[in-house]
């Protein structure tokens, strides 16, 4: 059987990778699917918990399922405004939108 | 209920100037005159039926004497119970007629009836041949503003309390102000009503300090004393307060009454147009000081008798130094507004010589609001024929005047017969008035009669030396009749008034005055009138002497036109005729004490303090905050990739503490 410690190493490694990417791309799609991997880096932990802890019991699989719903309902909010943003701007990245600030 | 109608009294001047000030500028200047006047006309058919009402229809009481009557006593501010009061803090405003107030009524809404129809013509711009071309520019706002002040003239008079009158007075106060600054673009006009303005807000000062001792003590603003009965129980310790309020209130008085040494903005009014200042600085707003005075007259002599004295002291020697420097004004304007002091003073001593002595105590009271009373009518008169003259000339200046009889016939006998009245001569409204004071004065000690008799003398010179420069002499025009303009008779519309003026001022004396006003309401005979005192030496007689010689010496020495012996003064005393030409550095003086002593010694340091400290502290307090601003600002980016480095950096951080801890 596979070790507790080796999913949570690799949920740990996708939650990074997604902050990372978060952090240092400026391609808003590329942010988007940054943030797509912190969301599943939690999916994951909730399987496995799930899984592990509670072999009986599928609350934790159910809110996984949840979960991916939600973030392809968010994922489509977000890529209609990216799509109307470039069509503004003409442009797909972060700091071309900063006039938006004031 | 009687006199129901004199809310209007009040309301429609009120009105007028709310329709003349806020719509003038989109009406023809006729139709502002036709406002205008036409108010007034009702304001004076109500005053003169409130008069006859009052003293025939109504008449005397069972007492015998003419009621108090409140028309009309309406809460202003009601402060309920003040903790530091005492009683209850309520302010009143009402309308309130009283022997006086009826009298300064009728007063007040003749003068400003005739000065509202003159003005029409005053206020015209002419050609070279003194046909109308247009009128002045802001020709509706002087009406609105001459709505105004008389209705806060008429609020003044009738108020039923202190608090009312002071109220009205600051009213009367910022009217003269608008109407001294009328012609703004000029400097003169400018600084000559902020000086005004602050020398009288500056005796006001006085007059509210006097207010608040007397309410505070007291516990009224009321002028009857006796009305309330709890009042009674407060007066034992006010006694000793009340002279000092009483004189208070008299500065403030002062102040708009122009005495010694609150006189100097006076004078410089007189940038004013000419109507204001026959109505405002001459026949109404200026006696305010003596009418206060004599509204409290029950108070002065009951509580403060001995320092009423003081008041007669001041206003005769304001009476002496106005006369003195009157007799050497090149303005005539100037002549005529130190003339003005100097009648106002003999009023006030007139006051100022009462006292609770039966019978001859009282007879200053009644002389003063005699003297009032045709004073404002001759005097008016006076400056509506130098405003005439004015117009005519186009100047202020004797010099450029001189042998006008021939020209404004109307003008001269209408100048000539308020001279007459001014002097005292019998039958002229003057003579009864002055003489009565004089008389008043010689009750009261011999010295100060001998001495207002010596100015009545005096008045009488500079009178007549005005009329001689002015109407006589050499003529300005004849001197280069081809190059000058010819002068000539005003239109009937300002002769019209001036000579409805000068019957009223001539006739006016006879009126048996004492029946009507007196300080114990009880009717009271005029000794000149009934010829009482006609035997010799009296005072009647020895007045009209001083006055024929006043007249004389100045026919003698002005009637030629070359004047040969004032310049022969002149180069004898020179110093004494500069110093009365500078009207005896009064004004300097002034200039040195507010400039040296109080904005060196108190303004100044007051303005460091303010600058630096307080204007420091709220500097420092501004500029902290900004410079916080400016530090932090650039940490709200808005960039989200920021955020969430900042966020999983403190996030990763915060675990390891919290790792290392525990």
């Amino acid at each position: 059987m596979i070790p507790v410690s080796a999913f949570l190493v690799l949920s740990t490694l996708l939650f990074f990778l997604g902050v990372f990417g978060f952090v240092t791309r400026r391609n808003l799609v590329a942010m988007l699917i940054s943030v797509e991997l912190v969301l599943n880096a939690a999916d994951m932990n909730f399987a496995v918990f799930n899984r592990i802890l509670f072999p009986g019991q599928m609350e934790g699989m159910f809110f996984t399922l949840f979960s991916i719903g939600i973030s392809a309902a968010e994922t489509a909010v977000a890529l209609a405004i990216i799509i109307n943003v470039y069509r503004n701007y003409h442009s797909d990245q972060v700091n071309s939108i900063e006039n938006m600030k004031f | 209920m009687e006199y129901s109608y004199s809310f209007l009294i009040l309301l429609l001047p009120f009105l007028s100037f709310l329709v003349l000030g806020l719509c003038g500028m989109k009406m023809k200047e006729k139709v502002a005159f036709g406002i205008g006047t036409t108010v007034l006309g009702v304001l004076w058919c109500l005053s003169l039926y409130t008069a006859y009402e009052y003293f025939f229809a109504v008449g005397r009481d069972a007492a015998g004497l003419y009621p108090t009557v409140t028309a009309f006593n309406l809460t202003w501010l009601d402060f309920g119970k003040a903790p530091l009061f005492g009683t209850e803090l309520i302010f009143n405003i009402g309308f309130r007629l009283t022997p006086i107030s009826v009298m300064m009524l009728v007063v007040i809404t003749t003068v400003s009836f005739m000065v509202h129809i003159y003005s029409l013509g005053y206020m015209a711009e002419r050609d070279e041949e003194y046909r109308v071309e247009g009128y002045e520019k802001g020709f509706q706002r002087f009406y609105a503003f001459l709505s105004l002040f008389t209705m806060s003239m008429l609020g003044l008079v009738v108020a039923t309390n202190i608090f009312q009158m002071y109220l009205f007075w600051e009213l009367v106060g910022v009217c003269s102000y608008l109407l001294i600054g009328f012609y703004y673009p000029k400097h003169a006009a400018v600084h000559a009503s902020k000086k005004a303005f602050i020398v009288t807000r500056f005796a006001d000062l006085f007059f509210l300090i006097g207010i608040l001792f007397y309410s505070y003590y007291v516990g009224t603003f009321n002028f009857d004393l006796n009305a309330d009965p709890t009042i009674a129980n407060r007066l034992p310790m006010a006694v000793n307060i009340l002279p000092v309020a009483l004189f208070l209130m008299f500065i403030g008085g002062a102040g708009k009454s122009a005495m010694f040494p609150l006189h100097i903005w006076l004078p410089d009014a007189m940038e004013g147009p000419t109507p204001v200042s026959a109505l405002i600085h001459a026949a109404t707003m200026v006696v305010a000081g003596v009418f206060q005075v004599a509204s409290l007259m029950p108070i002065w002599l009951k509580y403060a008798p001995n320092t009423l004295h003081y008041v007669a002291y001041i206003a005769a020697f304001t009476a002496f130094y106005a006369a003195a420097v009157a007799c050497t004004q090149r303005d005539i304007k100037r002549g005529l507004a130190f003339s003005t002091i100097s009648q106002i003073a003999y009023m006030l001593v007139a006051l100022g010589v009462c006292s609770a002595v039966e019978g001859e105590g009282s007879v200053g009271y009644m002389a003063s609001m005699f003297h009032l009373f045709t004073h404002a009518m001759f005097k008016a008169l006076l400056f509506l024929c130098s405003g005439a003259i004015i117009v005519i000339i186009g100047s202020n200046f004797k010099d450029y005047m001189g042998g006008l009889h021939k020209y404004m016939p109307i003008t001269n006998w209408c100048f000539f017969f308020a001279c007459l009245c001014i002097s005292g001569i019998p039958p002229f409204s003057g003579f009864f008035s002055k003489d009565e004071i004089v008389a008043a004065c010689f009750h009261f000690s011999p010295f100060l009669g001998w001495f207002m008799t010596l100015v009545s003398g005096m008045t009488a010179f500079y009178m007549f030396r005005l009329y001689y420069v002015i109407f006589w002499g050499k003529s300005y025009y004849e001197a280069d009749p081809e190059n000058r303009r010819k002068p000539q008779e005003v239109p009937a519309i300002m002769w019209g008034p001036l000579v409805f003026l000068c019957i009223v001022g001539c006739l006016c004396g006879l009126i048996p005055f004492g029946h009507f006003v007196s300080l114990d309401g009880h009717a009271e005979d005029i000794a000149i009138q009934t010829f009482a005192i006609w035997t010799w030496p009296s005072v009647a007689w020895v007045s009209i002497v001083v006055a024929i010689i006043g007249i004389g010496l100045a026919t003698w020495m002005y009637k030629s036109g070359e004047n040969p012996v004032p310049d022969m003064l002149k180069r004898r005393m020179p110093k004494l005729h500069e110093a009365a030409l500078q009207r005896f550095y009064i004004d300097d003086a002034w200039q040195f004490f507010t400039h040296k002593i109080v904005f060196g010694l108190f303004s100044k340091p007051i303005a460091w303090f303010d600058r630096r400290v307080i204007d420091g502290t709220f500097n420092f307090l501004a500029w902290g905050t900004q410079t916080a601003g400016e530090t932090i600002r650039p940490w709200q980016s808005g960039d989200v990739r920021q955020y969430a480095a900042w966020f999983i950096t403190g996030t990763v951080a915060l675990t390891l503490v919290l790792l290392c801890i525990l």
